[in-house]
């Protein structure tokens, strides 16, 4: 029962602490401020929430631009019940006839202009070439290396996402949390890097090394490994997800993972940016995690664990510096807040953040 | 807004209005150290640099860095005979010309003569004509002038043409000039900025929108509804956040990295051409901008266009005209005042180049304020679909000087209201049935590569009008140039129809910032292959929300109306968001050549393609 009241306090708290959510009607002026975004008719979020409440199935927790079917597919990292992600790479295909059909006031019947597999009879790019490359074709000099444009260089970037001091009732703490790429626009190595340090002491990390590759216009498939660290035993993980952009520009990072001794966890995380001005930027952000086995050792109980709900106020000095203030609701589920509880932990806390988002 | 490190701490934020209208003597700055006492303040009084111009059958042109500072940083430049913009270059048709170039950087570069039908070997582009030209060396073009008219010249080399290397190219026809004007100008517009372009591509790369200072905000959003009702702000942004695309997509780069130069010189330093009252002076506009398309009118003067890309057509007055990169305008006007305002704002309208008229040096007159940014329309986003909607813009797309075609043809049953849509063809009989080449093909044929990581959109009806002028320009109270309005004089070079009909897709994924024909970037790509001798009906479908300027080397693109009329011969064709055009090339080129997008970035993205004449 204690399980149950901690998951409705946590969908609780998503609703009203992420405003970009929690709006409900599209009519409803009262959430004016909140269309930036999110201008639908109906509350994606709510819905995908009520759907979650019957069955505690959390993977439709996924994102409220995800909330029809074929996007809830593209979440394989939130299927927590199998973990069968044998068929990770044609899953997330399904999400392919993205955006369109739900294009109020344009009745163009079955018009697809994003994605979407290729017709039989889609012409071939090759078709004109009578046979010549770029390599091999007349009027070829030898010795004359050939073309090359910036398709066929690589690019990287760092990106620290959070940079924080968090002020709770019991402690303070400095979190991490980035990601870094090298690679083309389809094809990248990717660095993924989470942490909190308190009292002088990393407490925990988790580190990921992933490929990723992309399967689509606004996503890709990472897959790789995990290694997590801290004051706790180590863990490494084997690592699948997705990452990209939901309809609405809702930022997903969804992950499943297999560890030793047949332990299994999956995360998600999503971000939203509200431009108030060209500058002036509220970011909500939640966190899920889920945990398929107790790890005792590391006061994780099986089932959903943890989340996070956040609500952060940047500005952006410029793209690439942009100190921020913020608030988060921090919250332990289930097993795992039983384990908190008996050690005399918080399994609620509420923290304040102040930091700076960097990226080069 | 300026960025120039990759590292942004504790860079101040000056005003804005610097920026666009940088320093006033600012430019390349000769025979000084970029890094000793800011030279152009002992410059000042100055009017910007003059360019120097060259004449004969041969020439020596030496690349190099220099020193240049436009908006008070100094920067390292590369320049052509030490000149922002390169020296123009006066030659006469029919002459045999000798260019030596000598290359004095510390990387490969080349020289490509813009619109100029020439050899391949001598089209100056590195992996496809040549070999480039390699540091430390001299690479002699040599090649008959074979036509007359406004043109140019820039590096076909990585990013060095964003870096000052263009110039201006002016061939008199046989038997001297048909146009009488009293004078004339060569008006280069272009850009510039002080990061280094390579950088600026990696963060677009990284983050599509960087530079886009106009997105839509929560402000905008309110504003909107209070004007127009909360449902309708609702929906004008329903479908760009369901699509996850940017209505304010208009330019990758604006004017907060970079600076509008007219002739080299920064809309404050005010380059300025002298007339006396009542002369006919002929303006030759070249737009050598690396990423601009540049909106340009002089307020106070009707424009005579007479030229474009170098091409006689009929003369047709307008107020203003838009051009992208690669593209030229010759124009004529009869100033009577003493000053006018020379006024290119850039498309995204967060800027301007700017110089001045008058009768003498030292003259100003009223600079207009910018143009408000306006959203891209449905029709931008769908073509001949984005009628239906509602949205906004439309009512632009309801222009006076449509084709003359029958507007009302059977549309597969489909209702566009007013939209003028030249889709109607199929239901003009006798047209098409004797030769089914006879007009161009108005089905949308998306390639299978077209349907993955590499576009964002697809654009299933697309527009055929050319009387579109464009976002920002509809309906504006001026009367704007479209591509409708240009009729080269004589007819097409070849009479022949086309024999058989290419087309591609002009694709991108804004998220990732790549560009490609057909969704295939360059890398992936193989070549276009046209049969000597052969006329060939190419159409390019625009699937992508920006405006591309495309341009064919070695080759001259024709221009038709949608039924299949000639319509104007370019060198740079720019296509809009959701258009669908078609142009007939005559394969009179043996070669291998390249077609690209001149959008600097969309090339470099891989908006490109080789073309073997064979």
């Amino acid at each position: 029962m204690t399980i149950r009241l901690n998951r409705l306090a946590f969908l609780a708290v998503m609703l009203s602490a992420a405003p970009a959510w929690s709006q409900t009607q599209g009519g409803s002026p009262d959430h004016a401020q909140h269309q930036q975004g999110v201008p639908t008719s109906t509350p994606p979020a709510k819905k995908a929430m009520d759907n979650s409440m019957p069955g505690m199935d959390h993977s439709n927790m996924t994102m409220p631009g995800t909330s029809t079917p074929a996007k809830s597919d593209s979440m394989p990292g939130m299927d927590h019940g199998s973990m069968n992600h044998g068929n990770m790479d044609s899953k997330p295909k399904s999400t392919q006839p993205e955006a369109m059909p739900g294009m109020a006031g344009m009745d163009h019947g079955d018009m697809n202009a994003q994605g979407g597999p290729a017709p039989a009879d889609a012409r071939d790019p090759h078709g004109y070439s009578g046979g010549y490359t770029l390599d091999k074709g007349p009027y070829t000099t030898p010795g004359t290396p050939r073309l090359r444009l910036a398709d066929e260089h690589k690019f990287a970037t760092v990106l620290i996402d959070r940079l924080e001091r968090g002020y709770g009732r019991n402690n303070n703490d400095t979190v991490y949390d980035g990601q870094a790429w090298f690679g083309t626009a389809y094809d990248r190595l990717v660095i993924k890097a989470e942490g909190d340090v308190a009292r002088g002491k990393l407490q925990e990390a988790r580190t990921e090394l992933l490929w990723g590759h992309a399967i689509a216009t606004f996503w890709d498939v990472q897959a790789g490994v995990r290694h997590d660290s801290g004051t706790g035993p180590e863990r490494t993980w084997l690592a699948f997800g997705v990452q990209g952009l939901a309809p609405y520009w809702f930022e997903v990072d969804a992950a499943a993972y297999i560890g030793e001794n047949g332990r299994t966890a999956a995360r998600l995380e999503a971000e939203y940016e509200m431009l108030l001005t060209q500058k002036l930027i509220l970011q909500p952000r939640i966190e899920i995690n889920y945990y398929g086995k107790s790890d005792p050792a590391l006061e994780i109980g099986s089932g959903l664990s943890s989340g996070v709900v956040g609500l952060r106020l940047r500005y952006e000095i410029n793209r690439q510096f942009a100190p921020y203030i913020g608030v988060e609701r921090v919250s332990k589920f289930g097993n795992t807040a039983n384990l908190a509880r008996a050690d005399g932990a918080l399994t609620n806390e509420t923290r304040w953040v102040a930091g700076v988002r960097i990226w080069f | 807004m300026k960025r120039q490190s990759s590292f942004p701490l504790a860079v101040p934020n000056p005003p804005r209005r610097r920026f666009v209208q940088g320093l006033a003597t600012g430019g390349v700055l000769l025979g000084l150290s970029a890094w000793s006492a800011p030279g152009w303040a002992q410059n000042s009084g100055l009017a910007g640099p003059k360019v120097p111009v060259l004449r004969g059958t041969e020439f020596d042109l030496t690349i190099s860095e220099m020193p240049a500072n436009f908006t008070g940083n100094p920067r390292i430049a590369t320049a052509i005979n030490g000149s922002i913009p390169a020296p123009t270059l006066r030659w006469r048709e029919g002459d045999e010309v000798t260019i030596r170039v000598t290359n004095k950087l510390s990387v490969a570069s080349s020289i490509h003569w813009h619109g100029i039908i020439l050899p391949f070997q001598m089209d100056g582009v590195p992996g496809l004509s040549f070999a480039g030209i390699q540091p430390g060396e001299t690479f002699t073009y040599r090649f008959k002038v074979e036509q007359s008219g406004t043109y140019w010249y820039h590096s076909h080399s990585a990013f060095q043409e964003m870096t000052g290397m263009y110039g201006a190219i002016v061939v008199e026809p046989t038997g001297g000039e048909t146009l009488r004007a009293d004078r004339e100008h060569v008006i280069v517009l272009s850009d510039w900025t002080d990061e280094d372009p390579m950088r600026v591509f990696s963060k677009l790369k990284t983050q599509s929108d960087y530079y886009n200072y106009n997105q839509p905000t929560v402000m905008s959003f309110f504003q909107d509804a209070s004007r127009d009702g909360f449902k309708a702000a609702v929906d004008k942004r329903k479908m760009w956040n369901q699509m996850r695309m940017s209505p304010t997509d208009l330019a990758d780069l604006s004017a907060s990295t970079m600076t509008f130069l007219m002739n080299g010189t920064t809309p404050s330093g005010n380059w300025t051409g002298l007339f006396r009252p009542g002369e006919k002076v002929r303006l030759r506009f070249i737009n050598g901008s690396s990423n601009t398309f540049y909106d340009v009118r002089i307020p106070g003067l009707k424009l005579t266009v007479v030229q474009a890309d170098g091409v006689n057509v009929e003369p047709v007055t307008v107020d203003e005209f838009r051009f992208g990169a690669g593209e030229t305008y010759d124009v004529v006007v009869t100033p009577t005042d003493d000053a006018y305002t020379v006024y290119a704002q850039s498309m995204d309208r967060t800027g301007y180049a700017r110089g001045t008229l008058a009768v003498r040096e030292g003259l100003t007159a009223t600079v207009p304020a910018l143009d408000k940014p306006e959203w891209l329309s449905m029709a931008d986003m769908m073509g001949a679909m984005g009628g239906m909607g509602g949205m906004s813009g439309m009512a632009g797309m309801n222009h006076g000087g449509s084709s003359g075609m029958n507007q009302q043809g059977s549309m597969q049953g489909m209702n566009h209201g007013g939209m003028a849509m030249d889709h109607s063809q199929h239901a003009m009989p006798g047209m098409t049935a004797s030769n089914p080449l006879a007009t161009p093909s108005t089905r949308a044929r998306h390639a299978r590569t077209e349907y993955g990581p590499s576009t964002d959109q697809r654009v299933d009806m697309a527009r055929t009008n050319l009387d579109d002028p464009g976002i920002g320009l509809r309906n504006n109270g001026r009367r704007v140039l479209t591509l409708n309005d240009l009729h080269t004089t004589g007819g097409p070079l070849d009479p022949r129809g086309a024999e058989r009909e290419v087309e591609l897709h002009l694709t991108g994924n804004m998220e990732r910032y790549t560009w490609s024909f057909d969704g295939l970037e360059f890398g992936q790509s193989t070549p276009v292959h046209l049969r000597f001798g052969e006329r060939v009906r190419i159409i390019l479908h625009n699937d992508t929300m920006m405006t591309h300027p495309m341009h064919l080397h070695g080759m001259w693109s024709e221009l038709e109306q949608p039924d299949g009329r000639f319509q104007v011969r370019r060198h740079t064709i720019p296509v809009q968001p959701a258009q669908r055009i078609s142009f007939l090339v005559t394969a009179d080129a043996m070669g291998r050549w390249a077609w690209h997008c001149h959008l600097l970035f969309h090339m470099d993205a891989g908006m490109f393609r080789e073309v073997v004449v064979s």
